[in-house]
């Protein structure tokens, strides 16, 4: 054993017994995120129900009523009207340009972010079925 | 009724008007035997929820629902007796939106008999409506069928008190899904009328019943319900033929309840979800119900339609124009006492489509 590895060693020890090092989180931690993402969800809520997404007032929850018929477990699937593999966003976009007659968000759009979460939300529990019609 | 008592007859001319043959239905079905006086046809168009956008403008898509409804059933030779319109021809009860949508309604052709919506109901408890339209609840006879329309999207007067005004109470009871809302009910002063308009009436006369909300319980989460529906199905009991004809649900539903035979109709705007796409609640969708297809969101007329019925021999037979699908026929089947799919009925002829997930 040469000094080197001793001394690496001894720094691994050190590391080692420093507190909250890496990911470490405590339930205060947990429930800040919960509140964060519950705030984004009732944001998609919103948004889904207020008939301002588009410019002839229809809300998406006139046709999907609790988000219901959105799939978001089928994502990404074969959209045949679309030809190719597609993600829930572009379908949201799809339903913001036609029944909407709106303009369509930027994937990352904070807007698209809150829809997408409360479409997730209302389906919570559903299992995963990648392509499904 | 099966399918081998029907007989079929010609029903639109085809060449007249419009619209091309090939998105036009094609027969009538009608039972072999029944009397002419027993025998007759009216169509139903339903839930057109004409929405003020600003100024002169009006959803598009809507509009176009309903002018097409027209148009087809205006094609119908020969022409139905009369036009039912099942409710929520507006979407927020504005005096714009019911003057739009009577103004479109004009273009039919026969009388037109109107049945209240909790979307031309809230902002105004149904004054304007009454004014355009007349009674929220009535009834009358024709050919033998004593018909009767009820206004059954009344609700509990704490929840009516709970709001401030007509804009706010049609607001919240505007969203399907927002738990604000509150139950629909017929209610006690047009229970007692309704007793009082059947006690004359002899126990063998058909009734058909048209509502808003089903008069049965489906999906509470969506107010697919009406609460006092077990005491007017009570009312309804004694006599041997009811129909119950509702929209509301914008989906094809129908169910048995003893004597009560459930149809629903479709929208002109646009389908709804079935209940059992919602993962968070039960639903209670009635078992003999076959879905319709699920709605392709490319095609904006997609699962939405108009119906024409058939009353033979008291008994209810609701034919759904489905724009570029064939006609569905549910009709009651005397064999099994219900209403019966024509088409689908084996779970091995159903289509893919018709899972709903
Ligand atoms: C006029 C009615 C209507 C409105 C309004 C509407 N949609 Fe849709 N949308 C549909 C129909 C119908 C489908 C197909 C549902 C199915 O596949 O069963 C659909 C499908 C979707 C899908 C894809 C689901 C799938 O599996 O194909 C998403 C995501 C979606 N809508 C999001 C939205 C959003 C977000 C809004 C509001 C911006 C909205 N919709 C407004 C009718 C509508
Ligand atoms: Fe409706
Ligand atoms: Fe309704």
């Amino acid at each position: 054993m040469t000094h080197k590895t001793l001394a690496l060693g001894a720094a691994v020890v050190a590391v080692l017994a420093l507190p909250a090092l890496g990911d470490t989180f405590g339930p205060a931690d947990v429930q800040k995120w919960t509140a964060e993402q519950d705030a984004v969800v009732k944001q998609g809520r919103a948004l889904w129900t207020d008939g301002k997404l588009g410019t002839n007032g229809v809300a998406c929850a006139q046709c999907h009523p609790n988000a219901a018929n959105t799939h978001p477990e089928t994502y990404p699937k074969f959209q045949k009207q679309l030809g190719k593999v597609s993600q829930l966003w572009e379908m949201v976009n799809w339903c913001i340009r036609n029944p909407l007659e709106g303009q369509s968000l930027a994937a990352d759009d904070p807007k698209m972010t809150a829809i997408l979460s409360y479409v997730t939300y209302e389906r919570r529990g559903v299992k995963l079925e990648p392509g499904k019609h | 009724m099966t399918p081998d008592d029907l007989k079929r007859r010609d029903f639109l001319k085809a060449s007249s008007g419009l619209l091309g043959a090939s998105v036009l239905p094609v027969s009538l079905v009608e039972l072999a035997g029944a009397t002419p006086a027993e025998s007759f046809t009216f169509a139903y168009i339903s839930d057109s929820h004409i929405q003020h956008v600003k100024g002169a403008q009006f959803v598009r898509n809507w509009d176009r629902g309903l002018m097409r409804a027209v148009a087809e059933c205006n094609l119908m030779n020969p022409r139905p007796d009369f036009v039912m319109f099942g409710g929520d021809l507006a979407q927020l009860a504005l005096p714009q939106e019911l003057d739009h949508g009577a103004q479109l309604l004009s273009g039919l052709k026969g009388p037109v008999r109107m049945v209240m919506g909790e979307h031309d109901y809230y902002a105004d408890d149904g004054a304007y409506w009454s004014k355009l339209f007349g009674p929220q609840w009535y009834s009358f006879d024709h050919k033998g069928v004593h018909f009767v329309v009820l206004n059954s999207i009344l609700t509990d007067k704490a929840w009516y008190d709970r709001w401030p005004d007509g804009k706010a109470r049609m607001a919240e009871m505007a969203g399907l899904d927002n738990p604000n809302g509150s139950p629909f009910q017929v209610g006690a002063e047009q229970r007692a009328w309704l007793k009082k308009d059947l006690a004359n009436v002899s126990k063998d006369t058909p009734i058909v019943v048209f509502s808003h909300s089903p008069l049965q319980k489906i999906f509470k989460n969506w107010n697919f319900w009406t609460d006092d529906a077990e005491l007017v199905q009570d009312i309804l009991k004694p006599f041997k033929k009811v129909n119950v004809l509702y929209g509301h649900v914008h989906q094809i539903q129908y169910n048995q309840i003893g004597n009560i035979s459930f149809n629903s109709v479709m929208a002109t705007a646009w389908p709804w979800p079935y209940p059992q796409s919602y993962a968070q609640a039960p639903s209670l969708l009635p078992k003999l119900t076959v879905p319709i297809n699920r709605a392709d969101p490319f095609f904006e007329r997609d699962a939405t339609g108009w119906q024409y019925i058939d009353v033979a021999s008291g008994r209810v037979a609701a034919h759904y124009l489905l724009p570029e699908n064939p006609v569905r026929t549910v009709a009651f089947d005397a064999k099994k006492n219900q209403p019966v799919d024509l088409q689908y009925q084996d779970e091995k002829s159903r289509t893919l489509p018709q899972n709903h997930y």
